[in-house]
């Protein structure tokens, strides 16, 4: 029981882990190379989860709601990069962060105007829906371990992308000299659209798969999203192996957490004030993690060469 | 004096007229937003105090507010109503927290300030919801309002108004006195160049950490008010959409500006105001009224930078 309770919640962590860095590998890329600040990218996650649970029940087919989803994200966030977020760029942070901050305010009344207030109901197909015994008894959900599946997939390729192609090439000389890449014949307006929607279809790419999981209702993204600065805190920005180490890391710590705590407080404090205190320190234990590791790395644990 | 010093009094006045204006209109309506607009133009002035003359962009200035309704809140919650002493638990526990989050956010800059201190507010926010004793996020209702020992009576909506107006203008004053002295100089310095300042002898550090500090009071100050203006103690005073609003608050009315603070808070809650029960427009627009906030928000950054402030005579700061 004990073992089959931790399996559980460890895959649980890494489970979260994995869906906050298909968030915190967009963030970062576009802060590392645009030097922007994007607070709407929790809103491209939204849109993520809306547009597929919407073409997944207007077609039935899970597959083409998939494609529809993630084209649909991406088009949203090339729209969003060209029309607005293109004046930002040479702007100073204050600025990116209260016109994103806009932005945000006018995605959530936009889905509240399409889809109402209330949360809607996503499903997942039958093959998707069942458990799968992994080991002595211990069965775990099929969906949840192909979440896991997908997002070390795509670490896996972004790590290819970035490290061994010509556009991951360009990205990293984006990232330590804008000016110089621009200056040798680069079209640095191009790569930073084709990043943002990269960034865009990632943050998509979480939000249909979080859809089934967690509620999807406008707001959904900023309650992420918040969870994505601690990650890229942590990890350090514009580093996409930061990225993936501090996702993994709050995962885990959020999810064992609020799984682990209070019965491990209930130990050495009576059982009502581990009742109390326990989903509080819980709730706050990523955010405490966040400073002590400030506190010993200012820049986070892999820092960004800049 | 300046003509906007002028200005400034000007408005103060104008707020003082609006009690007898009120009452003369039968609008007591009226009195009550303002009084609201004076409260967050107070929490507006602390923040300007470190974004504006500072150059610290905090996303976590709701922490402070949320923090000083607690104190009132809770206090109250276990039976003592002693106004002065839940003020002074307000402005002294938002201070040392400030003093805590500013220890370790302020040694960074840029964006990772900009995360962190939203990341702690975030923290504080969870951690109200959690408390079940004093609510959870349901809140909990101020059953009775802070008592001055029969010196001045909250539940008088007059007299409260002016204690407001009062707190502001010494707000308003104090974050003055404090940008014109060697230790509001100090500040700017940092903000404008930070490695000339250091060039000629100040670290940056206890000056920021110091300002972080005095904005988290005075802002606890406003929260001790504002709990008392609902009579509700609920922990969406510290959501971050509150201290996104609060920036948008500053910037609107004028960055590093006296009078900037007041005038982006009454712009922002009439405009809300407005926004949301403008009958000439139908319902199913007024609705969604956050729809044209968001998009106001990004033109107002994208194209009016210098804020309200910016349009008064005289020159800016």
């Amino acid at each position: 029981m004990n073992f089959v309770l931790i399996a559980e919640q460890t895959l649980n962590g890494l489970q979260l882990g994995v869906m906050l860095f298909l968030l915190a590998a967009g963030l970062t890329l576009v802060f590392g190379i645009m030097n922007l600040v994007n607070l709407a990218h929790g809103a491209l996650y939204m849109v993520g989860a809306y547009l597929t649970t919407f073409f997944y029940q207007q077609t039935g087919s899970y597959a083409l709601a998939v494609a529809l989803g993630l084209a649909g994200t991406l088009v949203v966030g090339v729209v969003t990069e060209l029309v607005a977020l293109r004046t930002l760029y040479d702007r100073d942070h204050l600025d990116q962060v209260l016109a994103t901050f806009g932005l945000i305010l006018f995605f959530n009344e936009l889905i509240v105007i399409l889809w109402g207030r209330a949360a809607i109901y996503s499903t997942i197909p039958e093959v998707l829906a069942g458990h799968v015994e992994l080991a002595g008894g211990f069965r775990y959900p099929i969906y949840r371990l192909m979440i896991i599946v997908i997002g070390l997939a795509v670490a896996l390729l972004l790590w290819f992308v970035v490290t061994r192609t010509r556009l991951g090439m360009l990205i990293r000389a984006g990232a330590s000299n804008r000016a110089m890449v621009a200056a040798l014949g680069v079209n640095i307006r191009l790569l930073y659209t084709v990043v943002f929607g990269f960034g865009a279809a990632l943050a998509g790419l979480a939000g249909l798969l979080a859809g089934p999981i967690y509620s999807v209702q406008p707001g959904m993204g900023e309650l992420i999203l918040i969870q994505v600065f601690v990650v890229i805190v942590i990890g350090g920005i514009g580093s996409i192996r930061g990225a993936l180490a501090g996702a993994l890391i709050v995962g885990m710590v959020d999810t064992l957490g609020r799984a682990f705590l209070k019965p491990a407080l209930a130990t050495v404090l009576s059982p009502t004030a581990a009742d109390t205190a326990g989903p509080a320190i819980a709730s706050m234990l990523i955010y405490l993690l966040m400073a002590v590791v400030l506190a010993f790395r200012p820049a986070g644990l892999f820092p960004s060469a800049r | 004096m300046k003509p906007r010093t002028y200005i400034l009094v000007v408005l103060l006045a104008l707020l003082a007229a609006v009690p007898p204006l009120a009452a003369w209109l039968n609008q007591p309506f009226y009195l009550d937003l303002m009084r609201r607009v004076m409260i967050f133009a107070i929490a507006a002035a602390s923040l300007n105090l470190i974004l504006g003359y500072g150059g610290m962009v905090s996303f976590g200035h709701a922490a402070y507010l949320g923090l000083g309704a607690y104190a009132v809140g809770v206090l109250s919650h276990h039976g003592i109503d002693n106004g002065w002493l839940q003020w002074a638990l307000a402005i002294a526990a938002s201070a040392l927290v400030a003093l805590a989050i500013g220890s370790v956010s302020v040694r960074t800059s840029g964006i990772y300030f900009i995360m962190i201190t939203l990341a702690f507010t975030q923290m504080l926010y969870y951690l109200g919801i959690s408390i079940e004793e004093y609510g959870g996020d349901d809140g909990l209702r101020l059953k009775v309002r802070s008592q001055f020992s029969g010196l001045i009576d909250l539940n008088d909506p007059t007299a409260f108004y002016y204690l407001v107006l009062a707190l502001l203008a010494l707000t308003l004053l104090l974050v003055h006195r404090l940008v014109n002295s060697r230790f509001g100089l100090a500040l700017q310095a940092a903000r404008s160049n930070e490695a000339r300042t250091r060039a000629i002898g100040l670290a940056p550090y206890p000056y920021r950490l110091a300002a972080f500090t005095i904005a988290g009071a005075i802002c606890g100050l406003a929260g001790a008010l504002l709990v008392n203006h609902t009579a509700y103690l609920t922990p969406e005073f510290m959501n971050w959409t509150r201290s996104g609003e609060l920036m948008f608050m500053v910037i609107l009315g004028g960055i590093a500006t006296a009078s900037g603070p007041l005038l982006g808070a009454a712009a922002f809650l009439l405009l809300e105001d407005l926004l949301q029960g403008w009958s000439v427009l139908p319902k199913w627009m007024t609705e969604h009224w956050q729809l044209y906030l968001g998009v106001i928000l990004v033109l107002v950054v994208l194209y009016a930078k210098r804020g309200l402030a910016g349009l008064l005579p005289g020159k800016n700061e």
